[in-house]
């Protein structure tokens, strides 16, 4: 179980349901580990400094998180968390391991401009 | 009333224990004050899996917990936070500090640095590009990716060494690239690595290129010695050198470092600028412990405290 205050997609309806419905979605796969918790902590953070941008978490370990995994943006990645953004229902960017505030901040204004 | 607004008795950079401790007795003394940190609460202690050591917890407690009480103490003496906020302009000298952030301008009269420590980087090419896809920094998320595989470990102090014991329980054969003829890690957990029959060790090599080869990882290692660079393949390379101390945001300051980076201060935590204080893991001293950080960020914020 992910403890943060940011809203778990509990499968992959979910997230289909989500992007299908928002233009702007942000996605963090991870566990309760050391660089997975910066990024739920970031998130949470950005949650109110982006309010058009939905983000979410997902446990790693949960069967549905092949949606995330099993993507081919995210093929090579080991290292956790996988954090995925999605515009228009597509993937438009993915990273593997810890990212920084500062590198989240650039990627939101890269692909959510 | 612009400045009113956005001056504080006291700002606080870095949001770790150090910080938190100063922030919590400052704030029940009914100083304004404001913690601003470049990404959440916690520092070191988010992301430590279990503390153990920490008194008043009889059994350990999730470092995120811990983190997340610190902060919302914090919070309820009337903190004010500034979380994965970038810092873009730090004026430290002067009776009047300014520190930007996000192009907001904040002004006090009190600072205390506490802006902790990270795990050192390389910086050999490889190390960025590769991360999160070959190169690792953490044992505990990422080891079982590499279950029945072979790994390199890079460093030979206690880090390194903790992790290399929770690999070994995962991958086929684990190479320790040390840069030293012997660990520096406590003997005992150095020497369960060294007794592992799927551990090897290149003494006295560094590495100085990774590249990524289809799904395997080459090292480029440099014997220390004999200068020959030695190639090894594995699957996965996990770094653990060591820390630095986060001082790149005072590099351009009057505020005095050691050869090694981190702050000077003397016991009431100032440091050589009036109004400025450091707490922490970024100071100078010998022990590096959460309880270490707390005592710290209390002398500094009572010093603050008594002269307001």
């Amino acid at each position: 179980m992910l403890q943060t205050k940011l809203t778990t997609l509990q499968n992959k309806e979910e997230l289909n349901n989500l992007i299908a419905q928002e233009e702007k979605v942000a996605v963090c796969c991870g566990r309760m580990g050391p660089m997975c918790i910066p990024v739920y902590g970031i998130f949470e953070v950005y949650e109110e400094k982006y309010p058009d941008i939905k983000f979410r978490n997902m446990d790693f370990d949960t069967p549905d998180a092949d949606v995330i995994k099993l993507l081919p943006e995210c093929r090579g990645f080991n290292g956790l968390p996988f954090t995925v953004y999605y515009r228009n229902g597509k993937v438009v960017k993915a990273t593997t391991s810890i990212q920084s505030a500062k590198q989240i901040k650039d990627i939101i204004e890269e692909v959510f401009a | 009333m612009e400045n009113n607004i956005h001056s504080h008795d006291l700002i606080i950079i870095g949001a770790g224990p150090a910080g938190l401790a100063a922030a919590i007795y400052t704030s029940r003394a009914s100083l304004s004050t404001l913690v601003i940190d470049e990404s959440m609460a916690g520092g070191q202690i988010k992301t430590t899996h279990q503390v153990a050591n920490y008194p008043g917890f009889v059994d350990p407690i999730a470092g995120h917990e811990l983190a997340r009480n610190m902060r919302d103490q914090a919070a309820r003496f009337g903190t004010q936070f500034e979380l994965a906020a970038e810092i873009t302009h730090l004026q430290l000298d002067g009776s009047e500090k300014i520190v930007t952030v996000d192009d907001t301008p904040y002004t006090t009269r009190n600072i205390i640095i506490a802006t902790g420590s990270s795990p050192r980087l390389l910086n050999v090419p490889g190390e960025i590009e590769y991360k999160g896809s070959g190169v690792s920094y953490c044992a505990t998320c990422d080891g079982e990716f590499f279950k029945d595989k072979d790994v390199t470990v890079i460093g030979g102090g206690n880090s390194a060494m903790e992790e290399s014991l929770l690999l070994l329980q995962m991958v086929k054969s684990l190479t320790v690239i040390h840069q030293f003829d012997e660990l520096q890690a406590e003997k005992i957990t150095a020497n369960k690595v060294l007794n592992n029959p799927k551990t090897k060790i290149l003494w006295s090599h560094e590495p100085r290129e990774f590249i990524k080869n289809n799904e395997k990882m080459l090292t480029l290692a440099e014997n220390l010695k004999t200068k020959e660079i030695v190639k090894l393949e594995s699957d996965g390379i996990f770094i653990f050198a060591g820390m630095v101390p986060n001082t790149g945001l005072v590099k351009n300051t009057p505020l005095q470092l050691s050869e090694y980076g981190y702050v000077v201060t003397n016991e009431n935590m100032e440091t050589n600028l009036n109004g400025v204080y450091a707490a922490g893991d970024v100071r100078v001293k010998k022990y590096r412990q959460i309880t270490t950080a707390i005592n710290d960020g209390t002398i500094a914020a009572l010093n603050i405290i008594q002269k307001h």
